[in-house]
C-alpha cells in the first residue's frame, strides 16, 4: 500500500459539489486495469471512477501514462487485465467507432483534426453519429433527410458560437494557429452531444488568456448541458480550479485520488511531482 | 476552316473519348487511395471481372459450371434464361459489393497498419486470384457485352459539322458509343461527387481519407468505410468495363487498361477525383494529338503506346505530386 491516500471510495451514490452542483452515480469504472506495451507497463492495475455530472482530471508528471488510460477508455488501446464499466455494465472490449457511438467523445494530445477540411466541416463531421437518415434519403435529400440536415447545422452552428469560433468558421482548419486548432477540436467533441468528454491536455501550450478562455468554456460545458468531463492537465492551477476530483498518476501507478485540496497536500503526489526517487 | 484543322479537331474529339475511359479507371484507383492509401493494382481486373459478371448473367450463363461439370460430371452451361441489362446490372452491382466485402474482410482487415509496398503486394495477388475467379466463374472464352448502345458513326454529327469545312470535309466522325460513354462517365462522376459532398458517408469517406485517428474518434468505422469505397471502385470499374466491353469485347485485354491508368495517375495525383478526370482526358487527346501531328508523320506512328508515360514523366520531374495532387510536405 503506498500510504494514507484520501481514496474516495466509489461512492456510487451522488454528492453536492461546493458549488451546488449535483454529482450523479458512477457513468465510467475502471476496474484493475493493466496495459502494456512489449515489456512496458504503461498502466499497472489502476481502478477509479468517473460520476456523473463530475469534472474529473487525471494528472501526473511525463510518461505517466494519462494518455494511456484515456486512450484504453476510448477504445484506442486494449487492456490486458482489467474491466471498464459503462452505466453499471462490464463493456466488452469496444473499438474507438464503436466507443465515440456510445456518447463518449474525446480530443487529443496531438490534435487529430480533419487538416483538408474547413472549420465547419470539422465541426459538422463531429455530428455524423447523429444523423440518422439512410444512405439512400441521403444521396437523394429527401424530404426528412433535408429536415434532419439543417437540424443539424443549427446545432452545429450553436456549438460554434458557444466556442466563439464564429469568425473562422469557413476557415481551412491547417491554417489556424495552435490554440484554436484545440478550440475546434473541443466543439467537434461536443457536436457529437456527449455525455462523456475526453479531454487530452486541452490547454497544453496555450497562452495566459487562451486557458482562461478555455477553462471557462471546459466548465460551461460542464454546467450548461451537464456534460461530464474526464481531463488530463499538467497546469495544477488549472487542474485545483476545474476539477470535483483527480487521480494521480507516476510510473503507471495510481498513487492518488481525491479532491483537488486532499489530492495536493498529499506528500506522496508532493513527492512524485518533486521527483523525489521512487524505490 | 482548312480541313487538316478540322481533322485535327476530330482527332481531339475522339482522344477526349478515349480520355473519358482512362479518368474512369483513374478514377477507381483515387477512390481506394485516398481512404485507405492502398495502391490498387486489380482495379483493372476488377473492370474485366465485372464485365465478364456483368455478361455472364445476362446470358443465364451458371456460374462455376466448368467446376461444377468437372466434379458432379454434370452438362450444365445455362439457366437458359436472359436477364434484361437493368436488372444485370444492378445484380452485377451487388456482385461487386460483395467482393468488396470479401476482399476486405478476408485481405486487408488483416493488413491495417502495414506499409504501403505490402499492401500493394497483396493487390497483386488479389489481381491474379480475381482473374482465375473470373475464369473459374464465367469461362476464359472472350465474352460479348450486348447492352443495345447505340454504336457507330453518327450521321447527324457527321452532317451537322459537314458545313464547316470546304469540299474535302465531310464532317466530324464520331463513333456514337464514345458519346454515349462520356455522357455515362460525366454522369458518374457527377453522381460520385454530389454523394462525396453531400452525403453523411460522403463526409465520413472524406473523413477518413484526411485522417484515421480522427475519424475513429467521431465514430467512423474505417472497415465500413473501406468496404464503401471498394463498392464504389467496383462499380467505376463495372461501368468502364461495359464501355470498354462494348467496344472491343470482354477478354484479358480489358484488364490492361489499368495500365494506361498509371500515367494519367501520375498527372493527376493521386489523391484529387478533378485530377484523375483532367488527367485522362489529357492524356486521352494528348496522345491521340501528338500521333496526328508528330508521331504518325515523323517517328512512324504508334506513338500511343508510350507518348502517355512519356508525358507522365516530364510532369513527375516538375511537378512531382501531380498536377492537382496535394502537395506533399514532410512533418517533422
Ligand atoms: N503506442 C504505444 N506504444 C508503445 N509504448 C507506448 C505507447 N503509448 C504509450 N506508450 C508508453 O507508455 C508510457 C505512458 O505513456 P503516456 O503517453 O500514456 O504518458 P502520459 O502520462 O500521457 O505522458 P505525457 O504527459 O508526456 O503526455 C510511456 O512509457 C510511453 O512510452
Ligand atoms: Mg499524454
Amino acid at each position: 500500500m503506498m500510504n494514507a491516500v484520501a481514496d474516495t471510495q466509489a461512492s456510487s451514490v451522488g454528492y453536492t459539489t461546493a458549488d451546488g452542483r449535483d454529482i450523479g452515480e458512477v457513468i465510467l469504472d475502471l476496474r484493475n486495469i493493466t496495459l502494456r506495451f512489449g515489456g512496458v507497463e504503461a498502466i499497472k492495475d489502476i481502478s477509479f471512477d468517473i460520476q456523473e455530472g463530475e469534472i474529473r482530471a487525471i494528472i501526473g508528471p511525463n510518461g505517466a501514462g494519462k494518455s494511456s488510460m484515456l486512450n484504453v477508455i476510448s477504445g484506442f488501446y486494449v487492456p490486458q487485465e482489467g474491466e471498464v464499466w459503462f452505466r453499471g455494465k462490464p463493456r466488452p472490449p469496444l473499438k474507438p467507432y464503436q466507443v465515440a457511438q456510445q456518447g463518449i467523445a474525446r480530443t487529443f494530445q496531438n490534435i487529430a483534426l480533419f487538416e483538408g477540411m474547413s472549420v465547419l466541416d470539422n465541426v459538422m463531421t463531429g455530428r455524423l453519429g447523429k444523423m440518422r437518415r439512410g444512405i439512400l434519403a441521403q444521396a437523394l435529400w429527401v424530404g426528412p433527410a433535408r429536415k434532419e440536415e439543417v437540424h443539424n447545422r443549427e446545432a452545429v452552428e450553436r456549438i460554434i458560437d458557444f466556442l466563439e469560433i464564429q469568425a473562422i468558421r469557413k476557415t481551412p482548419v491547417s491554417r489556424l494557429p495552435y490554440g484554436l486548432k484545440k478550440r475546434v477540436e473541443l466543439a467537434r467533441a461536443l457536436a457529437a452531444e456527449p455525455n462523456l468528454l475526453l479531454l487530452d491536455e486541452p490547454m497544453a501550450g496555450m497562452n495566459v488568456e487562451e486557458k482562461e478562455d478555455m477553462s471557462r468554456f471546459i466548465l460551461d460545458v460542464n454546467d450548461e448541458f451537464g456534460t461530464t468531463i474526464a481531463l488530463i492537465e499538467h497546469d495544477m492551477g488549472v487542474v485545483m480550479d476545474l476539477s470535483d476530483r483527480v487521480v494521480v498518476m507516476d510510473y503507471g501507478r495510481k498513487i492518488g485520488d481525491g479532491t483537488p485540496d486532499v489530492v495536493r497536500n498529499d506528500q506522496v503526489v508532493i513527492d512524485a511531482y518533486l521527483g523525489v526517487s521512487h524505490d | 476552316m482548312p480541313a487538316s484543322l478540322l481533322y485535327g479537331v476530330e482527332v481531339l474529339i475522339n482522344g477526349l473519348m478515349a480520355g473519358v475511359l482512362y479518368a474512369l479507371v483513374a478514377l477507381g484507383f483515387v477512390l481506394i487511395y485516398k481512404a485507405s492509401g492502398i495502391f490498387n493494382y486489380a482495379q483493372g481486373v476488377m473492370a474485366l471481372f465485372a464485365a465478364m459478371t456483368l455478361s455472364g448473367i445476362m446470358e443465364g450463363d451458371i456460374p462455376f459450371s466448368h467446376l461444377i461439370n468437372a466434379m458432379f460430371g454434370t452438362q450444365l452451361h445455362s439457366f437458359g434464361w436472359n436477364v434484361p441489362a437493368i436488372a444485370a446490372i444492378l445484380l452485377t452491382v451487388v456482385v461487386m459489393a460483395l467482393l468488396a466485402w470479401l476482399v476486405q474482410r478476408l485481405v486487408f482487415r488483416h493488413l491495417v497498419g502495414q506499409e504501403p509496398i505490402i499492401l500493394f503486394m497483396a493487390t497483386i495477388g488479389l489481381a491474379y486470384f480475381l482473374e482465375g475467379i473470373g475464369d473459374l466463374m464465367w469461362g476464359s472464352e472472350i465474352r460479348t457485352l450486348d447492352l443495345a448502345l447505340p454504336q457507330g458513326a453518327s450521321l447527324a454529327i457527321e452532317n451537322a459539322t459537314a458545313v464547316l469545312g470546304g469540299d474535302d470535309f465531310y464532317g466530324f466522325f464520331i463513333d456514337k458509343l464514345d458519346v454515349v460513354a462520356t455522357m455515362v462517365a460525366a454522369i458518374l462522376v457527377a453522381a460520385l461527387i454530389a454523394f462525396s459532398q453531400y452525403t453523411k458517408y460522403g463526409r465520413a469517406m472524406r473523413a477518413v481519407a484526411d485522417d484515421h485517428q480522427a475519424a475513429l474518434s467521431v465514430g467512423i468505422s474505417l472497415n465500413f468505410i473501406w468496404v464503401l469505397v471498394w463498392t464504389l471502385a467496383g462499380i467505376v470499374a463495372l461501368v468502364a468495363g461495359i464501355m470498354w466491353g462494348a467496344k472491343s469485347g470482354v477478354q484479358f485485354s480489358l484488364s490492361l487498361i489499368a495500365l494506361k491508368a498509371l500515367p494519367v495517375l501520375m498527372l493527376g495525383g493521386f489523391t484529387s477525383i478533378p485530377g484523375a478526370i483532367v488527367g485522362g482526358l489529357i492524356i486521352g487527346m494528348g496522345e491521340q494529338l501528338f500521333e496526328y501531328t508528330i508521331g504518325g508523320p515523323f517517328l512512324g506512328g504508334a506513338t500511343e503506346n508510350w507518348f502517355a508515360y512519356m508525358l507522365a514523366l516530364v510532369v513527375l520531374i516538375f511537378r512531382p505530386q501531380g498536377l492537382f495532387g496535394e502537395r506533399i510536405i514532410e512533418r517533422v
